[in-house]
C-alpha cells in the first residue's frame, strides 16, 4: 500500500461518516519500490493530499520528515516534487494495520493489500 | 486455491473491454489521472490503465484473484473489499472509475441478509462521493435481463448519477457488450454504441437523467393532442424503453369525428 493510497483511504464502518479519516497507520514491514517519476502526476495530486495525515504517516514509518506544507510554486519545483514522489509512490507498506480513528476497528494489511471487508453489523445500510 | 488457466482469447476480450471503457471515460488528453478499478481481479485491466500512463487503485472481493495480481506485479495498489459495502475513500479522490465484468454481481444475494437494491445503492452512492465532481464511471457489465439492468440504473440514478447505457454490437449475440456510463457532474452527451455497419443513425443507447425541468419546458408550447404532442409523447415513451409503434405519415392525423 502506497502512502498516496493511505492518504485517501477512509473508514466506511457504519456510523463513522467523515470521522473515519485518517486511518492510523502501523507498519511492521515496509519496502521501497522505485517508480518512474512523473512530475505532472505528482503536481496534480499534491492539492488532494491531506498534509497533516501524510506527515503523521511519514513519522509513523520513521521516514525523513517532509516539509510542513506544500511550498509556494511547488508545481515547478523539481526537488520538492521528487521528494513527494518518493514519499507518496515509492514507499510501500507490506505488513501492518490501519485503524479507524472513530470506531477503533483494525484493518490488517497483508502482502501490501489492506483488507477492508466489513461484517454485516459494520456495514452502513 | 488454484485459478483455472485463462485463455489468451479471454485476456484479449478483457483488454479490449478495458480499452473501450477508457475510451468512454473521455479523460483529458495527455494528463496522467488517478483511477479506481472496481473488480480489478488479477490486474488485467489495471495493466492496461498503467500502459496508458494513468495510476490506479483496484478493489476486488477475491483473495485468489488479488494473489494472482500480486504475482503479475501490477503497478496499482490493491484492496480486498466488497463494493456493495461502499468505497472506502475520501470524497473527490478519483478522476474516474472503470469496471470490467463486475457490477452485475451486486444483483446476486450471496447471503440471505443481502438485499441487491441496498448493496447497489451503497455502491453507487459511495462511488459518486469518491469521484471528483464532473468525473465519470464506465462500468462494463453482463446484465442477466432488462429487469436487472433497470434495477442497476435505477440505483445509479438515485445516487445522483446521470448517464446511460452504451451498447456495442447490439445485433451480435457473441460480441454484444453493455457499458453503463455514469456522469457525476451536469448531464453531457452519451457516446454512440459501436455497430458492425458503423451506422451512426442506429439508436444503440438509452439515457436517463434527473433533469426534468428543461424537458417540461419543451412540452409547454405544445397544444394537447396535436400531432406534435403525439410525436413528443411517443418519443418520451421510447426514451423510457417502452415499446412504441414507429412514426409514420399517419401518426397523429385528424380522425373522423366518432373518435
Amino acid at each position: 500500500m502506497k502512502l498516496l493510497t493511505h492518504n485517501l483511504l477512509s473508514s466506511h464502518v457504519r456510523g463513522v461518516g467523515t470521522r473515519g479519516f485518517p486511518l492510523r497507520l502501523q507498519a511492521t514491514e515496509v519496502r521501497i519500490n522505485p517508480v518512474e517519476f512523473n512530475p505532472d502526476f505528482v503536481a496534480r495530486m499534491i492539492p488532494k493530499v491531506e498534509w497533516a495525515a501524510l506527515a503523521e504517516a511519514v513519522d509513523c514509518l520513521n521516514l525523513a520528515a517532509i516539509p510542513k506544507e506544500p511550498i509556494e510554486g511547488f508545481e515547478h519545483d523539481e526537488t520538492f516534487l521528487r521528494k513527494m514522489h518518493h514519499v507518496l509512490l515509492e514507499v510501500d507498506v507490506l505488513e501492518g494495520t490501519l485503524q479507524c480513528p472513530e470506531s477503533g476497528r483494525l484493518f490488517p494489511i497483508s502482502r501490501g493489500i489492506p483488507n477492508m471487508l466489513l461484517s454485516d453489523d459494520e456495514t452502513e445500510t | 486455491v488454484v485459478l483455472p488457466r485463462i485463455s489468451s482469447r479471454m485476456i484479449d476480450i478483457q483488454t479490449k473491454m478495458t480499452e473501450r471503457a477508457l475510451e468512454l471515460l473521455c479523460l483529458p488528453e495527455n494528463q496522467p489521472c488517478y483511477l479506481l478499478d472496481i473488480g480489478c481481479g488479477s490486474g488485467l485491466s489495471g495493466d492496461y490503465i498503467s500502459d496508458e500512463g494513468h495510476y490506479w487503485v483496484g478493489i476486488d472481493i477475491s483473495t485468489a484473484m488479488l494473489d494472482a495480481a500480486l504475482d503479475r506485479d501490477t503497478e496499482g495498489d490493491l484492496l480486498l473489499g466488497d463494493m456493495g459495502q461502499g468505497i472506502p475513500f475520501r470524497p473527490g479522490s478519483f478522476d474516474g472509475c472503470i469496471s470490467i465484468s463486475a457490477v452485475q454481481w451486486l444483483c446476486n444475494a450471496n447471503k440471505k441478509s443481502d438485499i441487491p437494491a441496498k448493496r447497489l445503492y451503497r455502491f453507487f452512492s459511495s462511488l459518486y462521493a469518491v469521484l471528483v465532481r464532473g468525473a465519470r464511471a464506465v462500468l462494463q457489465l453482463y446484465p442477466e435481463n432488462s429487469e436487472q439492468l433497470e434495477l442497476i440504473t435505477t440505483q445509479a440514478t438515485r445516487a445522483g448519477f446521470t448517464g446511460g447505457v452504451v451498447v456495442d454490437f447490439p445485433n451480435s449475440a457473441k460480441a454484444k457488450k453493455f457499458y453503463l456510463c455514469l456522469f457525476s457532474g451536469p448531464s453531457t452527451f452519451l457516446p454512440k454504441g459501436l455497430t458492425e455497419s458503423q451506422d451512426a443513425h442506429q439508436a444503440t443507447e438509452s439515457t436517463f437523467t434527473n433533469e426534468r425541468a428543461p424537458h417540461k419546458m419543451a412540452r409547454r408550447g405544445l397544444m394537447k393532442k396535436s400531432r406534435e404532442w403525439v410525436l413528443e409523447k411517443k418519443a418520451r415513451r421510447r426514451r423510457q424503453g417502452k415499446e412504441v409503434r414507429p412514426d409514420t405519415q399517419y401518426t397523429g392525423r385528424k380522425r373522423k369525428p366518432r373518435f
